[in-house]
């Protein structure tokens, strides 16, 4: 950090509207924050409270309508609101690098890695030769973090990891040496090992060229352990700033403290359960992937997976993304069919079950699933898609099933007026509550939440994790909880099972594998927990 | 903020903390076709095409409202080709009967055709798309292949054939068939794609994890969040049956002269067309008026069903 007297960028009384039919939405509301040179500043705050769209008024790239309609932005002693298009492409990418959120879809697919590379850094020089620019791009990625990146230029984006894609777009941002960098989320769709090495290498980046950097981001642990300051933002007003540790132990505002508190949360007192509801014993799954026309793979996605869950209890299934855990939620609903081994619900094997018998074994068994959006058919109002299972299953007469509805919807904490509603006007958490609602309409033993809280915004997931405990108290549910996250684990898992490349690596009471993780892969996970080391 | 160290805490009167995720009631229910039917009142030509295909419905029905000239008794052979003259706004045709009375006659059997093709596609559309599209595997292979002779067929040629061979039995019915039997594979295929999207949903999975039946899931979710873009493409093609019903008609494989259509009107009038254009050109008129009027309310529907064009109005 070196001692000027002005900031790099200074934002005061920002003001972005969105433009509608009715008037125009209020997504930025007199925002003011500073950056020094070389320094970190991460914007913390949920979906929706205008976070991303602060820094995409930097350099002018609001989607839509969207509009400054007020504020100054200045950038290196330059004003930046109501500058011309010329000069924002002068700074675009020269000054400003940006990051952007989805790695899966900001690289064009049909252009190789190379080509894209290249163009970006034509584009900040034009001035430079072919062969001048090619050397340069692969100077650019090995910058990133990639092995051998000449050969891997000719590679498109679908040969790349998700990982690698985002190496390749901060190599992108990075490419002109900008004195700022604006990264949107940039790891959130990773794996938190990925997530780890990706931010570790970006600020190692920085650090050499004294880039500053914003980062936006939803996780205030990862925003406290990345950044020196941190500006909190809910619904489009700066509720707090200053420096990152001093807001992490010490937030004065409601909203900062109840994000703090989410991350805090003690964990739960462990339940015992008793009889045992769920056992997989030697469960291995073993798909054939199609290679050229008429030659397949066997692919084992689920290995020798073995364990129990007691009645009234939750296991927690922990994992990366590929790492089997879904196929064997699937495999435990009766989705799919395991290759080998053998799976019993309340002493019952599902898989050699008659259609007849699985049909009935359902009632007793379901699921909740992870994206709020797209596991409600939006053509069914709220009260059908909650009704649907008691319809499927023959329950009661019309007006039993309107009162058992009634039931749900107050169990799960929404009024009866939604009922009539469809999908697309609740938030993700009150879609996430009629999952739930349907979930639980059968009185079933055993619910299987796949990722249910992964979508949600903090407080929102906090208030979900609190319902599901309250449920599983009141009606002795049993819970196989799927999650990436071992933040929510601690808060409500008896016991949890690691599972890594479709085997379980290590598996026991939560507060042991917290506390005492005896294989480096656990390790590694908890380790990479952002913020994990500050919050506690 | 001038230090930069400071810690900043905005005033708690201006950002207290609204309740979590509280439920809106106030706003009016919504679902995919609530928004379109709502945006569709919104779009002018939606208005112009709804009122061009009400006048030409009643045209259909009640030929008796806009017309008291019979279309065929009573011609006299001394007004042949006539320009218009008090009673008869358009003129008279080669055999001396009344143009418009002609056209306001044949609505019917254009719209006629026009409806039963529709239908008939869109069963046989729907049907074997849907089968393709959720059942998949080898029943997908078959039928869609089985689209794929019927699509390569250009079905104006087909339907030459077909007429050609029942040239007895020509009337509406069979020129209806003819030109289905070959326009259904388009639908099929519209319909086929949308369901292999739609089956992959989470509400797919978790249905079937409810134990509802796979057919139940196909009538009650798949297709109702499928349907959408074979509404807009059928009331497109409804447009092209009636055009297909003339042309046939024009090259003398439609339906028989006797009959009043558009088609046989237009194709009894080329033969005057340097001496009395207007014979041939009303009919064509009254025919290009209607297919506009379809393939309007065609491309109202579609924006108005498709989310992502809405949102760019």
């Amino acid at each position: 950090m070196s001692e000027q007297e002005t900031p790099l960028l200074s934002i005061r009384d920002l003001v972005v509207d969105f433009p509608n039919q009715k008037g125009a939405v209020r997504a930025v509301d007199q925002v003011n924050l500073d950056l020094w040179e070389g320094e970190t500043l991460a914007i913390v705050g949920e979906s929706g409270s205008g976070k991303s769209t602060t820094a995409h008024a930097i350099i002018n790239l609001l989607p839509g309508a969207g509009r400054v309609s007020g504020g100054s932005i200045r950038f290196d002693g330059r004003e930046l609101v109501g500058a011309s298009s010329t000069e924002l492409e002068a700074i675009r990418g020269k000054q400003i690098g940006f990051v952007p959120q989805d790695p899966m879809s900001n690289l064009n697919p049909v252009w190789s890695i190379g080509f894209q590379v290249e163009e970006a850094i034509h584009a900040n020089n034009p001035k430079l030769s072919k062969t001048e620019v090619r050397a340069e791009a692969i100077a650019v990625l090995e910058k990133a973090g990639l092995a051998d990146a000449g050969d891997r230029m000719r590679q498109f984006p679908h040969q790349f990891s998700g990982g690698m894609r985002q190496r390749v777009l901060i190599g992108i941002g990075l490419s002109a040496n900008p004195k700022l960098l604006i990264a949107d989320e940039p790891t959130s769709a990773l794996d938190v090992t990925v997530q780890r090495t990706i931010l570790d290498h970006l600020a190692k980046l920085t650090k050499a060229s004294k880039t500053s950097v914003i980062l936006i981001t939803h996780d205030l642990g990862l925003a406290a352990e990345r950044a020196e300051k941190i500006v909190v933002m809910y619904r489009g007003k700066v509720v707090e700033a200053g420096p990152s540790l001093e807001v992490l132990r010490n937030p004065k505002h409601p909203y900062t403290q109840k994000l703090v508190a989410a991350r805090n949360a003690k964990p739960r007192t462990i339940h015992a359960g008793e009889q045992v509801a769920v056992r997989l014993a030697n469960v291995s799954k073993v798909y054939s992937i199609k290679g050229s026309a008429f030659k397949s793979t066997p692919f084992t996605a689920v290995n020798d997976v073995s364990f129990e869950i007691k009645r009234g209890t939750t296991l927690a299934l922990v994992g990366e993304s590929g790492s089997g855990k879904s196929t064997v939620a699937k495999m435990l609903l009766g989705l799919e069919k395991p290759t080998s081994g053998s799976i019993s619900v309340d002493g019952q094997d599902i898989a050699n079950l008659k259609p007849g018998e699985l049909f009935n074994l359902r009632s007793r068994m379901q699921p909740v699933f992870q994206d709020p959006y797209g596991s409600l058919d939006p053509l069914q109002n709220i009260a059908n898609t909650i009704a649907e299972p008691l319809v499927t299953h023959k329950v009661g007469t019309r007006k039993e099933r309107e009162a058992r509805v009634r039931e749900l919807l107050d169990q799960v904490s929404l009024p009866w007026a939604i009922s009539s509603r469809y999908p697309s006007e609740l938030s993700g958490g009150q879609r996430q509550r009629v999952a739930i609602a349907r979930a639980l309409a059968l009185k079933p033993e055993l619910v299987v939440l796949d990722e249910a809280v992964s979508a949600l915004d903090v407080l929102v997931q906090a208030q979900i994790l609190e319902l599901l405990a309250q449920l599983q108290d009141e009606l002795n549910l049993t819970y196989l909880f799927i999650t990436h996250d071992l933040a929510v684990v601690q808060m409500i898992a008896d016991q949890v099972a690691v599972m890594n490349k479709g085997q379980i690596v290590e598996f026991g009471p939560t507060a042991d594998i917290f506390n005492s993780p005896q294989q480096d892969y656990t390790r590694n996970l908890l380790d990479a927990i952002p913020g994990a080391k500050l919050l506690r | 903020m001038a230090n930069r160290d400071e810690h900043y805490v905005a005033p708690l009167a201006e950002t207290g903390m609204a309740e979590i995720d509280a439920v809106r009631i106030s706003e009016k229910p919504t679902n995919l076709y609530l928004d379109a039917w709502r945006d569709l009142r919104t779009r002018p030509m939606f208005y112009i095409a709804g009122v061009l295909i009400l006048l030409v419905s009643m045209m259909a029905l009640f030929p008796g409202l806009f017309t008291q000239t019979p279309p065929n008794d009573n011609c006299l052979l001394a007004n042949s080709n006539a320009g218009p003259t008090d009673g008869h706004i358009l003129g008279f045709t080669r055999q001396g009967c009344d143009v418009f009375s002609r056209i306001v006659h044949g609505t019917s059997t254009s719209l006629s055709v026009g409806l039963i093709v529709t239908v008939l596609t869109l069963v046989m559309g729907v049907f074997f798309g849907s089968l393709a599209g959720f059942y998949g595997k080898w029943v997908d292979a078959v039928l869609s292949r089985m689209g794929d002779i019927f699509f390569a067929i250009p079905y104006i040629l087909a339907a030459v054939v077909i007429m050609s061979v029942f040239s007895a039995y020509r009337n509406v019915w069979v020129i209806s068939a003819a030109i289905g039997i070959f326009a259904w594979p388009s639908t099929a295929r519209v319909l086929r794609g949308e369901i292999l999207r739609v089956k992959q949903a989470d509400y797919v999975m978790a249905s079937t994890a409810i134990g509802v039946s796979r057919f139940r899931i196909l009538i009650r979710h798949v297709l109702p969040n499928a349907i959408a873009p074979v509404i807009a493409v059928t009331t497109i093609s409804l447009a092209a049956a009636i055009v297909a019903e003339a042309t046939l008609s024009f090259l003398g494989v439609g339906l028989p002269t006797a009959t009043m259509s558009w088609g046989n009107d237009i194709s009894q009038a080329q033969a005057d067309l340097r001496t009395a254009p207007q014979v041939l050109i009303w009919p064509s008129l009254a025919l290009s008026i209607t297919a506009l009027a379809f393939i309007m309310m065609g491309e109202a529907v579609r924006d108005a069903l498709d989310p992502k064009a809405r949102a760019q109005r």
